[in-house]
């Protein structure tokens, strides 16, 4: 317990000092800290509920929305804005886009809750692979439907506001990373805290087998619904945050973008480990400098090397990182071990 | 929103018939995956770029002077080893395990075709041009292009021989006992890597020759595969596993559908709106279920 209070505060510094230690690296540590709380969350319903969702990026998506469309709809005519070269006109002084960026995150995170609350009695009472099609079918068709709405931007994107002129080259970055560290602390704590009640053994028993989990008398759709929707509340602020740290909004490239950010948050949570704590947070650090590693380096192959990195952590890695470490040191975590026993089954593999 | 639809009763049958011919071509995609489904209980989201593959086969051969059509015959042949090729490689390692494993490993496969045929052939959109011409019909009211009937034509003609291919031949009895019970065919001497291997190959090649129609009918583009996977998993679901008219009908009914929602809805809300009528079937297909479980209560 000790150890682990020294491990938080060492984090919380670090990451209080890292965008002065790597200034370099502002923009790159926002989008981890994004990346983690994506993970994180979907970790919720993925890895402890079981429901294995690709669609958790409809938040994302309407999340980024929302939070720009009510950042300059405060101010400005919406629809005027998102005309070809129209943010050129409106500009916002700092009050206004502080002022747009907090009303803006409270919408993106409430909203997406409540569509959660709604579509969650339908579609969580599919199972299995019909949840997963349905839920990537949700994000795609999100996708293509914002896609043709013209106050949004339709095709041609949706630039959001740019950041106002306050005295110091620095202070964009430092913004948003130090609200997306605010939000990673948030979660974090929030999903550390929901993992040591009742809870989350509630989700557990759903995924180990939900019939039994409501012969004992869990309403598991209550539950359930309640797991998503703070998976959709997180996953709509990330969303409004990396709006304004990408600054342009495309509905399908950026948006509801299934193909990266929607397998993004499934690999990083399987890559280090389903189901746990911390897999999520590890898995999303390493595939992020993974990444970036390879998008600098080999421009252009991204997508084959992730095509093959999905079939390879899945074939062979299906663990992640966590379920190595748990397999290798098991009284790390909290497990007794029959010594005879696990060297009679490792002999046995 | 345009009514026009329903205001020119011949506009009502230029949809319909136009849905139609496409359905056929979306059924037969939809075959290969249930035929897959039900034998080796896989989802293969790869599906749509399998199709697509196929499809810049017959371009390739459109591009070097042979007519497209010779690509019905070739794309199949060939995506048979690359569909065994895949099996060898990914699909056997996940055949046992969790369904979600499978999906994930064929949405990897997926990402990775659709970039390596970006690479191969350019992201323009293309279609291989097979100078078959148009028929007119009710007073030349109606405007159908000769391609689509002959692509109507063939997709059925492949999908007879192959009901009977499954009748009639070894293998294809093989494949009907593993899909009913894998373990007793086993017992029974059936060799069911051999025939999962198959399957999967069976299935690329129906999705190589419905891709080589495609670029003959419509056209064709490396991202475009996602639709026809979701659109033959609806069929699917929605027909049933080992029910070929129901997949021939759900497959019509599907293209009468996307044409329907493409006049009133636009253009730009096609792949929105089969995306949204999955959604929407699967929540009906939810509560019905529910509803039979009640009556069992």
């Amino acid at each position: 317990m000790k150890n682990n209070l020294i491990l938080y505060i060492g984090i919380l510094i670090f990451g209080i000092a890292a965008p002065f230690v790597f200034p370099a690296f502002k923009v790159q540590l926002s989008i981890l800290c994004v990346l983690i709380v994506l993970a994180t969350t979907w970790n919720i319903q993925g890895g402890e509920m079981g429901y294995n969702s690709f669609g958790n990026i409809l938040f994302y998506g309407l999340g980024m929305y929302l939070c720009a469309s009510v950042q300059v709809g405060m101010f400005f005519p919406l629809a005027e804005w998102t005309e070809s070269g129209g943010e050129k006109t409106f500009v916002h002084t700092p009050s206004q886009f502080f002022q747009g960026m907090a009303v803006g995150l409270i919408v993106a995170a409430v909203v997406p809750t409540i569509v959660a609350g709604l579509i969650g009695y339908s579609i969580l009472g599919l199972r299995g692979h019909y949840f997963a099609i349905c839920t990537l079918g949700l994000g795609v068709a999100a996708g293509e439907i914002s896609g043709g709405i013209e106050i949004i931007g339709a095709g041609q994107g949706f630039t959001t506001p740019p950041f106002p002129d306050v005295g110091s080259l620095d202070s964009r970055g430092e913004f948003f990373y130090f609200l997306s560290f605010f939000v990673l602390v948030l979660t974090f704590v929030t999903v550390r805290a929901i993992y040591t009640t009742r809870f989350k053994l509630i989700l557990n028993a759903i995924r180990d087998n939900e019939d039994k989990a409501e012969a004992m008398g869990i309403e598991t759709m209550k539950y359930k619904i309640i797991g998503w929707m703070i998976s959709a509340f997180f996953c709509g602020l990330a969303g409004g945050i990396m709006g304004g740290l990408v600054g342009y909004i495309d509905s399908t490239d950026v948006a509801f973008d299934g193909r990266e950010m929607g397998v993004f948050m499934v690999l990083m949570a399987i890559l280090g480990g389903k189901g746990t704590l911390w897999g999520p947070i590890i898995g999303a650090t390493v595939f992020h400098i993974f990444k970036e590693g390879f998008w600098t380096f080999f421009l252009g192959w991204q997508y084959v090397a992730l095509g093959v990195l999905i079939v390879v952590i899945v074939i062979y890695f299906p663990e992640g990182i966590m379920g190595w470490l748990r397999e290798k040191y098991p009284e790390r975590f909290g497990e007794v071990v029959d010594e005879k026993d696990r060297k009679a089954q490792v002999e046995l593999k | 929103m345009d009514f026009m639809v329903f205001q020119y009763p011949m506009i009502s049958v230029q949809a319909c018939l136009d849905g139609i011919l496409l359905g056929i071509l979306f059924a037969l995609i939809a075959y290969g995956m249930a035929l897959q489904w039900g034998v080796m209980n896989i989802i293969n989201i790869a599906q749509g770029d399998l199709v697509i593959l196929g499809g810049y086969i017959a371009y390739f051969m459109y591009l070097y002077g042979i007519h497209p059509a010779w690509g019905v015959i070739v794309a199949p042949v060939i995506m048979y080893f690359v569909g065994i090729a895949i099996y060898k490689l990914v699909i056997n390692k996940v055949v046992d395990r969790d369904l979600f494993i499978s999906i994930l490993a064929t949405f990897g496969i997926s990402i990775l075709f659709m970039q390596l045929m970006n690479f191969a052939f350019g992201a323009d959109v293309v279609l291989a041009n097979s100078d078959y011409g148009t028929t007119m019909l009710f007073n030349n009211n109606v405007v159908l292009p000769n391609s689509k009937i002959f692509s109507a034509f063939i997709s059925i003609l492949f999908a007879i021989c192959l009901v009977i291919y499954m009748k009639k031949s070894k293998l294809g009895r093989a494949i009907r006992a593993t899909a009913q019970n894998a373990r007793a065919a086993k017992i029974l001497g059936v060799d069911t890597e051999k025939v999962y291997a198959a399957t999967f190959g069976i299935n690329a090649a129906l999705c190589g020759v419905a891709g080589a129609l495609i670029s003959i009918t419509f056209t064709i583009h490396p991202y475009m595969g996602l639709p026809y996977t979701i659109r033959s998993f609806m069929i699917v679901i929605v027909a049933g596993l080992g029910n070929l008219p129901g997949v021939a009908m759900s497959g019509m009914g599907l293209g009468v559908f996307e044409e329907f929602a493409d006049y009133i809805l636009g253009t730009e809300f096609r792949i929105g709106s089969v995306f949204l009528l999955l959604v929407l079937i699967l929540i009906y297909r939810r509560f019905k279920l529910s509803r039979k479980r009640e009556y069992l209560k």
